[in-house]
């Protein structure tokens, strides 16, 4: 296996970022060879990425790929090395990447050159969050992404793209710095940086509540949790399609990624105290954040609400410390991630046409688009959950998990399955694609193209496959969850006892 | 006793720019006032800066009190030196374009840079309540008159005008809380206080006298560092003087001034810890709060830089709070890359002239990305480093002085810090936003400023994340100095 793989994948794509800023921009063919050299990079990083897949032992527990150098002694390290679930996540990037460059192909006119390296910046930073084996490197990665998408919005986004950028920037850099003090809280007390190190160290329980609240600050916006997720919404609707697709299928995976990593093996007695915290602003997401999708009348609008609804199941799976409950919610941001970030190129295709995200200005789009109208189904399904997608598996595990916290949990989380139906279908889907088509400037719609075909075929493979035979994602899955049920659970037995 | 040859050693640059500063005024005399002038002094100027600065690294920086301990050589000192050694070279070169096209060029101003320069010189290195009136006095004065440089512009005679008035009364305190000290313990020397103080209060708490002379003395030197709520000149001299001044003013004299603060509190009143401890602590919080808010509505680049460097003078002041040789290390840190950070941003402000001349109004950046990309970036580096934006130099200064004050326990103290960079982060980000998402209005004129552009890009290059290469270099620096210390 090559030496120094994960610093190849952090170095790729900055490197392609670095030739395209060397590249004149003036020249006729610049915006095609922006568009050319991105493609390149992200499939060559993807490829490459391919190595963690098969060269991961699933069976070993711990780290594997590590690479370190110290920086700072205690203090700051070099140190990076990947586990199952960051593998997962970070194909997860490196697979929506060149999905997005082409998304963003046509739609894309204007500072092409700048795009495409912000975008490429952005993969180098997300794959550093999901590989970084070091507190304060973790920190600079996952703080990192704010410029590039900050960007990504005000520059290429919507009507009201500046209040969209600010609200992001400002929500998540707030919570953010209250994690950084926690982090350095606990580089004080602990003495080292160092990710693995930090796994097995015991922080007295009075102030891991404390701590946990800090990390929750920041990973409850990043996730986002009812009610600090209003910045979603509006992030959403005003970046361009591609930009979207990021945000909903791995910048949201950051939060539930820092819970995995962070808050529930090095917290274990606060999160076992303050699960139930979790569960009730859980529920009310997926409730609330329903009902409110319900009534959307912006089509990003009300997806952006269902990935708040989705990223509730999520984070009751995650505060079920139980296998299932584990697995499901890892598997269940991986769904998610590519369900959504489908879900919102289906959007982009029929935004790219007409130029409206509205509802109402669409209907009976099957009559002239039955292609569409296809991919558009299959994605509307795995996001309701039908068995055989992707949703169902991770939706599943999840309410088998929370029966195990207490009945009122999965009867909670099960009303956002049903409601799910409810906005996405009937809401959505009906009168976007159903009915008459009777709207004059619909008629000249085309179908998908043959580029449009080639970002959506993958995806949907990826939801078939992960739908009926998700085994092969578990298993990587399996030994970190099993290790990280290890780790949430070594004081609770020396509490009890000492009760 | 140390020989004259340790004396001579210990104060080399002092001494270059000493005999310097007599050169040039010779030179300044004799020759005939061409248009040659200005440029030569600059440039002799700018020799003996290097001059000093050679000198400053090759002597070697064994803790030394020379002249009877009236002055000191450590660590700290040369780190100190070299920083505002550094700081007041950058100024110097962007100085003279500047001051040629704004027709200003007179050759007393480099000469008044050198001045302020070795008085900053001798306030860092003074070991005794006199030498640093000295340093402190010679670098105020000539700070006033460069301040009202522009003799025909009545905002910047407004601006001398201020600063004078204001910081004569802040050397008056400083002055008279000096008096006070000495009146009690009865010597100048830092050192000698150092011993004597504690022997003197004799496990009692201090006197209202010497409780005066402590808050007169922190008082004048939060004016110097122009930390809350001794900081209302700022903003209005920034916005007054020359631009080019004003980056002087940001640069190397925060520098020393904090030197001095670091120096004497540690230096010479260990003994009154528990008592400066407190109001350092009220200094750095009320200092990032304005800092944060009042940045927010200004129009003007240089009053908002102004802002912002109560709030850096804020964050900076929690290291001194805490007063652990780490902490100091984080303080000092933190000082060097505000520093380099704030001439690069000034570099910046000084390309931003438009048709009907230069211009220090945010709006005239709008839409600077697409006129002048680079200039563009550069400027989102400084800002991003003033946020504290990691991976850029200035979330690293953070970092460290958040971690002393977590390590002292002053969580509040950092949990305000952390709050208020977020509200910062509004108006930097605004700048941003202005240069890269509003469309262009009116280009801002090329510039043939070949030093300011070079230093802008070695600025640059530091605050970006680049800065991680020099880190570990620069931090076992600032470690090195602060041990010396205390």
């Amino acid at each position: 296996m090559i030496e120094h793989l994960l610093t190849l994948l952090l170095v790729l794509p900055v490197a392609g970022s670095v030739f395209l800023v060397t590249t004149p921009t003036n020249h006729p063919a610049s915006d095609e060879n922006a568009r050319r050299t991105a493609l390149v990079t992200t499939l060559f990083t993807f490829a490459l990425s391919l190595l963690l897949w098969f060269g991961y032992d699933k069976a070993e527990a711990g780290f594997q790929f590590v690479e370190r150098v110290d920086v700072i002694p205690g203090f700051f390290s070099y140190h990076l090395g990947v586990d199952g679930i960051s593998i997962l996540l970070i194909l997860l990037s490196t697979f929506l990447m060149p999905i997005c460059i082409l998304a963003s192909w046509t739609a894309i006119k204007t500072r092409v050159r700048e795009y495409m390296i912000a975008f490429l910046i952005m993969e180098t930073l997300m794959i550093g969050v999901f590989s970084a084996l070091d507190m304060f490197l973790f920190y600079v990665f996952f703080e990192g992404g704010l410029v590039p998408m900050f960007l990504i919005i005000g520059v290429w986004g919507g009507a009201r793209r500046i209040y969209a950028s600010f609200k992001f920037f400002l929500y998540t850099l707030t919570g953010s710095l209250l994690m950084l003090l926690a982090m350095i809280y606990m580089v004080v007390t602990a003495g080292t940086s160092d990710i693995p190190t930090l796994l097995t160290y015991d922080f007295d329980p009075s102030v891991q509540t404390w701590l946990w609240l800090a990390f929750f600050a920041s990973f409850a916006v990043k996730m986002p949790m009812w009610p600090v997720h209003t910045w979603l919404p509006d992030a959403h609707v005003e970046a361009p399609t591609a930009g979207s697709v990021i945000l909903a299928g791995v910048l949201l995976k950051m939060g539930g990624y820092g819970f995995i990593r962070f808050s529930l093996p090095m917290f274990p007695d606060a999160s076992h105290d303050l699960a139930i915290l979790v569960f009730i602003m859980s529920i009310v997401a997926v409730v609330y954040t329903s009902l409110v999708a319900l009534v959307q009348e912006d089509m990003k609008k009300l997806i952006a609400y269902s990935s708040v609804a989705h990223m509730g199941f999520v984070t009751v799976g995650l505060f079920t410390f139980n296998q299932q409950g584990l697995e499901g919610s890892i598997f269940q941001m991986l769904s998610h991630g590519v369900v959504s970030g489908a879900l919102f190129l289906c959007v982009g295709v029929v935004y790219d046409r007409l130029h409206t995200r509205m509802i109402e200005r669409y209907g009976g789009l099957v009559n002239i688009m039955p292609h569409y109208a296809l991919v558009f189904m299959i994605f509307t399904m795995a996001s309701v959950g039908l068995p055989g997608t992707s949703g169902f598996v991770g939706e599943f595990l999840v309410l088998v998990g929370a029966y195990q916290s207490g009945s009122w949990v999965a009867f909670g989380a099960a009303l956002g399955v049903i409601l799910g139906a409810g906005y996405m279908l009937w809401r959505l889907y009906k009168n976007v694609v159903f009915g008459q088509l009777e709207k004059d400037d619909l008629k000249a719609m085309l179908d998908l193209s043959m580029r449009e075909w080639i970002v959506f075929a993958p995806l949907i493979a990826l939801v078939m496959w992960m739908g009926i035979y998700p085994k092969p994602f578990l298993e990587f899955i399996e030994q970190p969850v099993e290790t990280l049920i290890t780790q949430t659970e070594r004081n609770q037995t020396s509490n009890e006892v000492a009760r | 006793m140390i020989g004259a040859v340790e004396n001579w050693q210990a104060a080399g640059p002092e001494i270059i720019l000493t005999l310097g500063t007599l050169a040039s005024i010779v030179l300044g005399v004799v020759a005939v006032p061409t248009n040659g002038t200005f440029t030569r002094v600059t440039g002799f100027v700018g020799a003996l800066f290097i001059a000093a600065f050679v000198v400053l690294i090759v002597v070697p920086s064994a803790p030394t009190a020379a002249f009877g301990g009236l002055y000191v050589l450590d660590p700290f000192t040369t780190f100190m030196k070299a920083l505002v050694l550094i700081g007041s070279f950058a100024a110097l070169i962007m100085m003279r374009p500047f001051l040629e096209r704004k027709k200003l060029h007179r050759f007393e101003i480099p000469l008044l840079v050198l001045l302020a320069t070795l008085g900053m010189c001798i306030m860092v290195s003074s070991g005794s309540l006199l030498t640093l009136y000295i340093g402190l006095e010679l670098q105020s004065l000539s700070l006033y008159v460069l301040a009202a440089l522009d003799r025909d512009s009545r905002i910047s005679t407004e601006a001398g005008l201020k600063y004078f008035v204001l910081g004569a009364v802040a050397s008056g305190m400083l002055l008279f809380g000096s008096s006070l000290i000495y009146g009690f313990a009865g010597t100048t020397s830092f050192s000698v206080l150092a011993e004597q103080l504690p022997a003197l209060l004799d496990g009692r708490l201090p006197g209202v006298g010497l409780i005066f002379g402590l808050v007169f003395l922190l008082a004048g030197l939060a004016f110097k560092v122009s930390a809350v709520p001794f900081h209302m000149w700022t903003p209005d001299v920034y916005e007054g003087a020359p631009t080019a001044v004003t980056a002087f003013f940001a640069s190397a004299p925060k520098v020393a001034s904090m030197a001095l603060f670091i120096r004497i509190i540690l230096d010479a009143l260990p003994a009154l810890s528990p008592q400066w401890t407190q109001i350092i602590y009220a200094m750095a919080l009320l200092s990032m709060v304005l800092g944060a808010f009042a940045a927010i509505p200004q129009p003007s680049i240089k009053r908002l830089l102004a802002y912002s460097s109560i709030g850096h003078v804020g964050y900076a002041l929690m290291g001194l709070a805490v007063g652990t040789p780490e902490a100091i290390a984080a303080t000092t840190f933190y000082m060097a890359i505000y520093m380099v950070t704030t001439i690069g941003a000034f570099a910046c402000v000084l390309a931003m002239r438009t048709d009907t001349g230069d211009t220090d109004q945010i709006e005239a950046l709008s839409g600077l990305r697409q006129a002048r990309p680079w200039l563009a970036l550069a400027f989102a580096c400084f800002m991003l480093s003033l946020l504290g934006f990691p991976p850029f130099a200035g979330f690293f200064g953070k970092l460290f002085v958040f971690q002393a004050a977590i390590e002292a326990d002053m969580i509040l103290l950092a949990v305000v810090a952390a709050l208020t960079s977020a509200v910062a982060a509004y108006y930097y980000l605004r700048i941003i936003k202005i240069m890269y998402f509003d469309d262009l209005d009116q280009p801002l004129l090329g510039s043939d400023d070949r030093p300011s552009a070079l230093i802008m890009i070695a600025s640059a290059v530091f605050a970006s994340p680049l800065f991680v290469i020099v880190w570990p270099a620069l931090w076992d620096g600032a470690q090195a100095a602060a041990k010396s210390l205390g």
